[in-house]
């Protein structure tokens, strides 16, 4: 698997949400996803910054087109420095929140990524990894 | 011997006044300003003149503090300066350059009165480098807070025009809704949505989001939020405008909508007008058409 482009932007700011998303479906529309496909990786990636910028206090993420084969995907990275997450599965489950949201935020992304890993560690901080495939 | 640099310049701009503005001016021909058309060599040089001569004012009264008291008059006039560069369109190169412009006549002046004594030279040349700089910063910033006023006007106006409620029928609203939604916003639409309700005496409102890019969780708890409030208000509310792939991501969120939902504003109205005991029929075929 091999990495064709990578870029990174930072989420400092709720306008900076608005840019990922731009910046996603940018991407996504180079690898030709289709609508349905773009949809879900810009609605799961608006969560992830959202949840980068809201309980991690800001962070950055790495967008990568990567390839595996004759297969083409958008893998986006989130990190923050935030104050991490204790109980991931407890973060996971629906309509759970520590903040003010409906709770559908990391399960939804999930559900709407091909790929997803979460690693956290409280005190120190966040990662979440999602792809989509075409 | 300590030479004052204020004075040493404070006389060179006396002595030499018309050779630096008329230097002043050709720099300021040439440059990208005038060529711009948006304002005429007359206005340029006027401005010029008028900030020179508040320039050797300030610097006789002392001191080449360009944030003292003494230099208010002359900031007051390179911000209006600034201010109007930046609503005419100005690049901040242009707008900056005014007063940069002045430092080369200045910088040969001195050096054509102070050629023989090195101190006086550097000490005028350091003196007016320093005011120079601090009025160009001055500039800047002016031009940057007004071009922030003229964004932040522009935002509020998109936050108005881009939520309208829309009187359908008797007691029938729409809200079309366009763009990200975010808190600001829903704030604003709530509002614009409630007071129309109050003022049209509205059973019905219909709010489509054709126009809103990606529904996430956030979207759609704000969109919860407001069909809540209309509903206190004694109004039912229609979602409209949600397409396919929207819809599809939206139950892999998990996100549950709980309330009437159709595909197209056009769809949610003619529910609209059944639920107020209307409907739409055709007009009648006239006779002629019956017969054939």
């Amino acid at each position: 698997m091999t990495v064709s482009t990578t870029e990174t932007l930072a989420i400092r700011s709720g306008d900076d949400v608005v840019r990922v998303r731009q910046r996603v479906r940018a991407l996504a529309v180079d690898i030709g996803l289709g609508l349905v496909d773009q949809t879900k990786i810009i609605t799961a990636a608006s969560e992830l910054a959202r949840n980068t910028l809201d309980y991690g206090g800001g962070g950055e993420v790495r967008a990568e087109i990567v390839l595996a084969g004759t297969r083409r995907g958008l893998r986006l990275t989130f990190e923050d420095r935030g104050p991490g997450i204790a109980d991931i599965e407890q973060a996971m489950t629906d309509h759970y929140t520590s903040g003010r949201g409906l709770g559908l935020g990391l399960g939804g992304a999930k559900r709407l990524s091909n790929e997803f890993h979460i690693e956290s560690t409280p005190g120190v901080g966040t990662r979440v990894m999602i792809a989509r495939w075409k | 011997m300590r030479v004052d640099g204020a004075e040493v310049l404070e006389r060179t701009l006396t002595e030499d006044e018309a050779a630096i503005l008329e230097a002043w001016n050709i720099s300021l021909r040439e440059g990208t300003s005038l060529q711009s058309g948006r304002i005429r060599e007359a206005e340029l040089q006027t401005q010029a003149k008028i900030v020179f001569g508040q320039l050797q004012g300030a610097l006789a009264s002392g001191g080449i503090d360009a944030d003292a008291e003494h230099y208010a008059a002359l900031r007051e006039t390179l911000a209006d300066i600034s201010r109007s560069r930046a609503i005419q369109g100005f690049s901040p190169t242009d707008t900056a350059n005014f007063i940069f412009a002045l430092k080369e006549p200045i910088f040969e002046a001195l050096r054509r009165k102070s050629a023989v004594d090195a101190t006086k030279l550097a000490a005028g040349v350091w003196a007016a480098g320093k005011v120079l700089d601090r009025l160009g910063l001055h500039t800047m910033e002016v031009f940057l807070a007004s071009r922030e006023d003229v964004i932040g006007r522009q935002g509020q106006e998109i936050a108005e025009l881009s939520t309208p409620v829309v009187r359908l029928w008797d007691g029938i609203l729409a809200l079309p809704l366009i763009g990200t939604l975010d808190s600001a916003r829903t704030g604003v639409v709530m509002e614009n949505l409630l007071q129309a309700i109050v003022d049209e005496e509205a059973e019905i409102a219909i709010i489509d989001i054709t126009g809103v890019p990606t529904v996430d969780t956030l979207v759609a708890q704000h969109l919860l939020k407001t069909v809540a409030a209309a509903r206190l208000m004694g109004a039912d509310c229609i979602v409209s405008g949600i397409r396919p792939q929207i819809a599809q991501t939206m139950v892999h969120l998990g996100v549950e909508l709980n309330v009437v939902s159709k595909a197209t504003l056009a769809d949610a109205f003619a529910l609209a007008l059944k639920r107020t005991g209307r409907k739409v029929v055709r007009q009648q075929a006239t006779a002629t058409e019956e017969r054939r």
